[in-house]
């Protein structure tokens, strides 16, 4: 679970944290083109290593680490089964290439993983939802989208004093087969769900009672304004975009 | 007898909840954990039964290590009631609530069944055998965690925040319950932040502060020190600071005592 270190809002005053949240919106889906675009280690690398300065800048290496960390079994995973899969496929034969293109595929997680991460370490849902409003998204949904994510700690927490309870009372996680264990996720699950319904319902009945929806036309304390750097940034961003382009033609 | 011996824990997220806590708690003991928001009091009573294991330190449950014991053998000993009922419903009925714990400690089948019967009849809830605990008010919700605990005769019964949303008729049974527990020759451990109902019945109050204990003793002699409560954000109770305002020093703790004194000192027979 400690991948998930990585993705919990960071509350600093970085030149990362303080861009736009639409220019981090457009950095997170040109750093996933660009990884897509390349299947070599060389490019896979270059965009990885080319975030860890941005890491740094928005001084979230601590927690971007740790989820990095998180992650290696997994990209260990992808490594493994690319090349046992691409081994069988050419009968049991591995070549340099297999290698290769298996690390590539590993990196091109990381890239991935780490772009995700610095996304969300820096943008709070605050922010993300002025964003997806920005864009004409019905602020229902981003209200719904931006809640979804607040109440991830809440119902992390909920779910410990319910194991707790249970485990008080004599529920043993770790014994029997599979079926039986799986069987005794019922206790911890049956409460939490209960609970979560119960409190979306509060959440309508507060929301209501503070005439949510109530005006067409919403206004927001705070509106988005894009400054000098964000247009810096996003210049910069289309640049890489472009040279991904070239080079990928050429390699 | 639990015993606490200079336990320290630490939260994976780096939080400092114990620092260094020594206890003991014997059969037949009632006792009283107060203190802050924060201050590990929960943190504490989760080593009791080894929820929680200490970073440095050891906890004893009648001598058994809790690093060498699974929650399940020691909950059979210490039995804690958590603070939130709706925590540990996921049964369609009171009685399968009730009956959920003594089918995990292996109980025979008749016994279950005996036990819970028993346990339905004591707590009067025998009438909601068949509903859904959900469905019960919040005291009621209440009983029903406690009957599902007790069911199974823990020598030592552990309450987190037993009066929270209690009126003053639930907060009597409770206090009744207790009496009957300790009769029993049970351990009795609660932990709260009602002062009122802690100076009601007197206990031996433990004050927590910042992971650390700041004291340990007699009802009388910790709530009569203004000074060291204060330090645990605890308020005196209000017959202590009435008479401090009087006499200038806490001669009651509640308000039994408090008529008492009064009634004796103006000649009144009462």
């Amino acid at each position: 679970m400690s991948m998930l270190d990585g993705f919990k809002t960071t509350v600093l005053e970085t030149p990362i944290h303080e861009l736009d949240p639409r220019v981090k919106m457009f950095m997170l889906a040109s750093v996933t083109a660009m990884a897509i675009m390349f299947n070599k280690v060389v490019p896979l690398l270059v965009i990885s290593l080319a975030q860890v300065p941005l890491v740094l800048l928005a001084r979230v290496s601590r927690e971007w680490s740790r989820s990095m960390r998180g992650g290696m079994i997994f990209a260990l995973m992808i490594f493994g089964m690319n090349l046992v899969s691409r081994a069988a496929y050419a009968g049991w034969t591995v070549d340099a290439e297999m290698v290769k293109v298996s690390v590539a595929m590993a990196l091109r997680f990381v890239a991935l993983l780490t772009t995700f991460s610095l996304f969300f370490l820096t943008t709070s849902p605050d922010k993300l939802s002025l964003a997806l409003e920005s864009m004409r998204i019905p602020y229902e949904y981003c209200f719904a989208f931006t809640t979804a994510i607040r109440f991830i700690p809440i119902i992390a927490f909920e779910a410990q004093a319910i194991a707790d309870a249970q485990r008080s009372r004599g529920l043993e996680l770790d014994r029997g087969n599979l079926i039986e264990r799986l069987k005794k996720y019922v206790p911890i699950l049956t409460p939490l769900i209960v609970s979560a319904i119960r409190r979306s319902m509060e959440l309508a009945e507060a929301m209501e009672s503070r005439a949510f929806g109530a005006s067409k036309r919403r206004t927001n304390l705070y509106t988005l304004k894009l400054k000098p750097r964000d247009y810096v940034a996003a210049a910069a961003l289309t640049a890489a975009l472009c040279i991904s382009v070239l080079v990928r033609g050429v390699v | 007898m639990i015993e606490v011996r200079d336990v320290h824990f630490t939260y994976p997220n780096g939080v400092q909840a114990l620092r260094g806590v020594s206890l003991s708690v014997d059969r037949g003991e009632f006792v009283a954990i107060m203190g802050e928001n924060g201050a590990g009091k929960t943190t504490l009573i989760k080593h009791f039964n080894g929820l929680l294991k200490p970073t440095k330190g050891t906890v004893l449950v009648d001598g058994v290590d809790t690093r060498k014991s699974t929650v399940a053998q020691l909950s059979r000993k210490v039995g804690i009631v958590f603070q939130n009922p709706e925590n540990q419903f996921f049964c369609e009925s009171v009685y399968d609530e009730v009956a959920f714990a003594l089918k995990n400690f292996g109980f025979p089948e008749d016994e279950v069944e005996e036990r819970v019967t028993e346990t339905l009849r004591r707590f009067g809830l025998e009438k909601y055998a068949k509903r859904s605990p959900f469905l019960l008010s919040g005291g009621e919700k209440k009983r029903v965690a406690i009957a599902s605990v007790l069911a199974w005769d823990p020598e030592y019964v552990v309450m987190d925040e037993p009066t929270v949303g209690q009126d003053y008729k639930a907060k009597t049974e409770l206090l009744n319950l207790i009496y009957t527990l300790l009769d029993e020759g049970r351990a009795v451990v609660v932990v709260t932040h009602d002062v009122e109902f802690v100076a009601e019945c007197e206990p031996r109050v433990v004050l927590i502060s910042q992971g650390r204990i700041l004291a340990d003793g007699e009802a009388h002699e910790v709530f009569s020190d203004f000074g060291l409560l204060s330090k645990a954000s605890v308020v005196p109770p209000q017959s202590a600071r009435f008479t401090q305002m009087v006499f200038g020093q806490p001669r009651a703790l509640n308000v039994e005592e408090a008529v008492r004194l009064l009634s004796s000192m103006l000649g009144v027979g009462r």
